[in-house]
This record gives C-alpha cells, structure tokens and sequence, in this order.
C-alpha cells in the first residue's frame, strides 16, 4: 500500500523531523517503494512463531543500588549547544 | 619491505626485538596519510600529535620492560566510536564538534593494550549505508580505483587498512558495515557474535543488531584485535559473561575433517559470475585442505532484507531520537519554539539516508502498523535465526559469498535506496541472527577484490578464524596491495 502525503507528514511529526517540500515528496515515493518491498513479509506463516527481540540468552541484569562515580557536571555540560549555570538550556516548554 | 607494509604480528616481532620504535613506524605511517589520504579521504580526522605522544609513552613503557599485546602498534577507529578528547561525528553533522568526555569500552581495552591512535575513520552517516557515501562530510574512495565505492558503512577503516594508512582499524557491523567494505577493498574483517564485545561508547544505530569488529591486512592480526577487544562489559548490559579464549592459538592451520555448509540459497540470480567463480575455487581449496563441503538450505534468506529494513531502522528511530540539540552538536539557530527547534535541528542535522530511516522505523513502529510491519519482522528474525541453527548442526561454519558484485562506481546506487540496500543480501542475516562472521579475500575481478564469508555459530570465532586462516595460507591474496 502506497503510503500519502498526509501519512509521511504524520509520521514526520512522530519523528521531530522537519521536511522540505522536496523531501516530502521524495521520501513518500521511496517509502512507498521499500515498505512494498517489505510487505513480502506477509508471504510468511508467522502465526506460531514467537518475535526474537534480542541475540542474547540474558534476561534482566541487574546491580546493587549502589551510587556508583559518574561524570563531572563541567564534562556533561562541556558539549552543550546552550547552557545556564548548571542547567542545558532549551526553549520554553510551557506556554505562559 | 617498508614500514607501513608490515602487519600487526611483524610489527610485533621487530618492536620486541628493539629493532623499530613505535614513534618511527607511527611517524612512517603519518607521512603516508599526509600524502595520500587526500586522494582517498578515509580519515575524518588525524591526531598526530597524540599519536606520536602515545608512541613515545609505547617505547618508553617497552624500554622498561614491558609488553602488552598491541604496544606501540598504530590503528584506526570508525568515528562511531567514542573517543575520549577527541571529536567524534559519526560522519554527521548533527554530531560536529561533538567531544565525548569517555572513550568506548573498545577503545580504552585498546589503549589498555598499548595500542596508539592514529586518528577517526570515515563512515556513513550514524553508520547506515553500504558505500561511506552517506558520510555529511565526504565519500572515501576504495584505493584499487579511485572512482570506485571503498563499501560502507566502515568503509574509511577499510580502505585505510588496504592503503597501509594504519596496521588495523576497528570498524563496526549492523547488517554488515564491516564485512561489505573489507571484502570491496581487498582486507580482512569480522563481525563478532553479539555480546562478544562490549558496545558502550558505541554510538548506537540498531542496538540488537549493532558490534564493533576488527578490520586487518591477515587473519593473524584480525584475531590479535579480535582478542583485545572482546570480553565482558558492566557497562553494557547485553554484553557476554564469557572468558575470552587465545583466538591467535585457533590459528592452527588444520581443518581435517570440518563440515563446511554452502547455503544454496546464497548462489543464483544477481551473483557477478567471476564472483561466483572466486567462491567456488575457494571451496575447492577448502576441500584440497581436508574440510567436507556440504549444501544446505537456509530457506527464509530472501526475507532477510526486508526483516532488516524494517527492525533495523525501527530501532534507529528509537536512538536517534536523543539528536534535539540539547546535550550536545548541531541546534538549529532560530527556532521560534521548542518544537521548531527539535524539527529544524533534525532537519537541518541529518543527511537524507537517516531521515529515510528514521521515518520508516517511526512508520513501523507506530500504533496501527506495530503487529503489522515490526512484530511480524520479529518473527521473521526468529526463523531467520532457526535456518541457521538448522544449518550449524550438520555443519562446523557455513561458506558464502560477502557481496554480490565487486565495488560499485561512486554515485552509481545513491539515489536508489533499494538497490544500496540489495548490496548487502549476504550479509544482513548474520546481524539479524546474532552469530559471528569474517569476510577474507579471495580474488579479483577487473581489478578489484572479491571476499568470501565465513560465518560460524554463537561465540565460534575461533572456528571461522580456524577456517578463515586454513585458506590463507594456502593462498596469496594477503600479499595483493594497490598501487599508490
């Protein structure tokens, strides 16, 4: 199923990702394209299988709650695009 | 022979005997990036100066007496990697100017062992593509044609090792970023198990499917690497609690016996006919060696690219969603709000081949598609997996070709997404099946190399080092280099 303009803008908005017109109209012809190609899948007699997640045999690994060093607040905020005292700083979350 | 030819295991040799120095093979070496790194840009970036610091600090520790296994040796790392100290992009510009305040795991094991590091190699963008062209800043080129693809994703690493740029580079493979691009240029690459080596500080693509791996001119280097990087990581959860064993001692030469699996499936339409031949010749030498070349069936192989194309970039969306220009690299400049500001840095940080994936995994994951696209994927990944369990019963490792052609023109498959992903038909099932792979020489065709594939069971890495070592002997190709 082709996808529409209107599901790749959506799935834009889902992602954060801003997009030029160009972009929109590209990326919905070529995940039009691959997402056919995916569909192959469906070939497939799944019903009893189970999905496989992960490559390893461990389950939850866990530690003792214990406080452990982590890095210095000067080296967390050393690559910040904006910073405020000990703070990253980002635009207005909350509307006045 | 000169110094830049010369393997980890020579370079080894001499340094012990005190007959070289680090900082002399270390500058030999920077000389040579200085003078033909330009022509094939595998490197982001060099570090000369902490190069050479760290050579000296090599043969200081030597002349005291002490030896570790990679002391004073100069390699490369995919720029995937964090670097303490030193910028690290993941070939995007979303991450420029990005300084990690810790090295990954790998690459502190290998300065742990004495390694030196000479600098961060090209990739594509957050490692997804099969030709470093995806790269924001720009394409490497494959040093036996200049006009020719290096592979991808660790393509700088790659072409870095064949052009004598380092002794070894470490790269990293998610469905195949190691194995592709060692077998386009001519060199050996490895894919460990997952959980065989530890991936934090491993900026993370797929997260199931994700390993860092050794790129090197002979097998005997790939498993010295191999061995200092592997092992158990607290800081990485999905990391094996298992002992890593001497891989250098699987290098025995003899393979009397082995059962080698030839997956039908692997062989037929698409396959470049002088590569096909390649593989079959290298069958022939295996079977001249003693192995038993059996066939078997991998059924479910020609799902395995679609499987991939959906689990892969479903699980990209979910790491790339932390690139908003908060905690580090690129933030849009003027952003009227919070939520332009996440939209334009995105827009504006990454290049088209993440923003296609991100949105197809966004796609995928999203309510309504969920069971549709990525848990029927999950449960393809599960028969994926079973095919090759099947396959590993009756044999030790399975033999396959790595790609299906030899290196491509540069620009030739880049706007076509679907062509760029068929590249790696060969590789992606060993990612979605978690097991281990290495891809080694095996030939030419029009010039360019050809590679072969062992690939072998949960932390079998010493039998298809074991495999892997058999053939090279018995064989030249390790001695091929390109003129430059």
């Amino acid at each position: 199923m082709p996808l529409s303009r209107e599901q790749v803008l959506h799935i834009a908005e889902l992602a954060k990702l801003g997009l030029s017109e160009e972009e929109v109209t590209r990326f919905t012809e070529q995940l039009s394209e691959i997402l056919a190609y995916a569909e192959r899948l469906n070939a497939l007699d799944t019903e009893a299988i189970s999905p496989m997640a992960q490559a390893i045999i461990q389950r939850n690994v866990t530690r003792e709650d214990v406080v452990q060093p982590s890095l210095p607040v000067e080296e967390v905020l050393a690559n910040a695009p904006q910073r405020h005292e000990n703070f990253f700083r980002v635009k207005p979350i909350l509307e006045e | 022979m000169e110094l830049h030819e010369l393997s980890i295991f020579l370079a080894l040799h001499y340094l012990r005997r005190r007959e070289l120095s680090s900082v002399e093979l270390t500058r030999a070496i920077l000389k040579r990036i200085k003078r033909l790194d330009p022509l094939i840009h595998a490197y982001l970036r060099v570090t000369p100066e902490l190069a050479l610091k760290a050579a000296a600090e090599a043969d200081r520790r030597r002349a005291q007496g002490e030896d570790l296994p990679l002391l004073g040796i100069p390699l490369a790392i995919k720029d995937v990697l964090c670097t303490k100290g030193i910028e690290t992009t993941c070939g995007s510009r979303i991450l420029q100017g990005f300084v990690p305040p810790y090295d990954a795991t790998v690459v502190a094991k290998l300065r742990a062992a004495g390694a030196v590091i000479l600098g961060k190699t090209n990739t594509d963008e957050f490692a997804m593509g099969s030709s470093t062209e995806n790269s924001a800043y720009f394409p490497t080129r494959n040093p036996w044609a200049l006009d020719r693809v290096p592979g991808g994703s660790s393509g700088g690493s790659a072409a870095a090792v064949v052009a004598d740029l380092c002794l070894g580079a470490i790269g990293t493979d998610t469905g195949g970023s190691i194995r592709q691009p060692a077998a386009f240029c001519g060199v050996v690459g490895l894919k460990p198990t997952y959980g065989r080596v530890s991936r934090y500080g491993l900026v993370a693509f797929a997260s199931s499917l994700d390993q860092a791996g050794p790129l090197a001119k002979n097998v005997t280097d790939c498993a010295i690497l191999l061995e200092a990087i592997a092992g158990y990581d607290p800081k990485d959860s999905t990391s094996a609690n298992l002992p890593v064993p001497s891989y250098t001692e699987a290098l025995t030469g003899d393979i009397k016996g082995m059962r080698l699996g030839v997956p039908k499936e692997y062989f037929g339409q698409g396959l470049q006919p002088e590569v096909e031949r390649a593989i079959l010749e290298a069958l022939r030498i295996w079977k001249l060696l003693g192995a038993e070349i059996i066939e078997v069936s991998m059924p479910h192989t020609e799902y395995a690219l679609p499987t991939y194309y959906l689990l892969a970039p479903a699980e990209a969306s979910a790491n790339l969603a932390r690139y908003d220009g908060v905690r580090y690299g690129y933030l849009y400049p003027e952003a009227q709000d919070i939520w332009d500001a996440y939209r334009k840095t995105r827009q504006f940080g990454f290049g088209a081949e993440v923003k296609r994936r991100i949105m197809l995994g966004t796609y995928a994951l999203s309510a309504g598609y969920y069971d549709a696209y990525y848990l029927k994927a999950q449960k393809v990944r599960t028969l994926i997996k079973q095919d090759f369990d099947r396959a590993l019963e009756v044999c030790d490792a399975l033999i396959a070709p790595t790609t299906p052609t030899v290196a491509f023109h540069l620009g030739e498959k880049v706007e076509d997404p679907l062509q760029m992903y068929l590249q790696d038909v060969f590789t992606l099932s060993l990612n979605l099946a978690g097991l281990c792979g290495i891809s080694i020489p095996c030939g030419f065709a029009d010039g360019l190399p050809i590679g072969v594939q062992i690939l072998g069971g949960a932390y079998q890495e010493e039998t298809i080092l074991r495999v892997a070592y058999a053939y090279e002997m018995a064989t030249d190709w390790q001695f091929y280099n390109p003129e430059l």
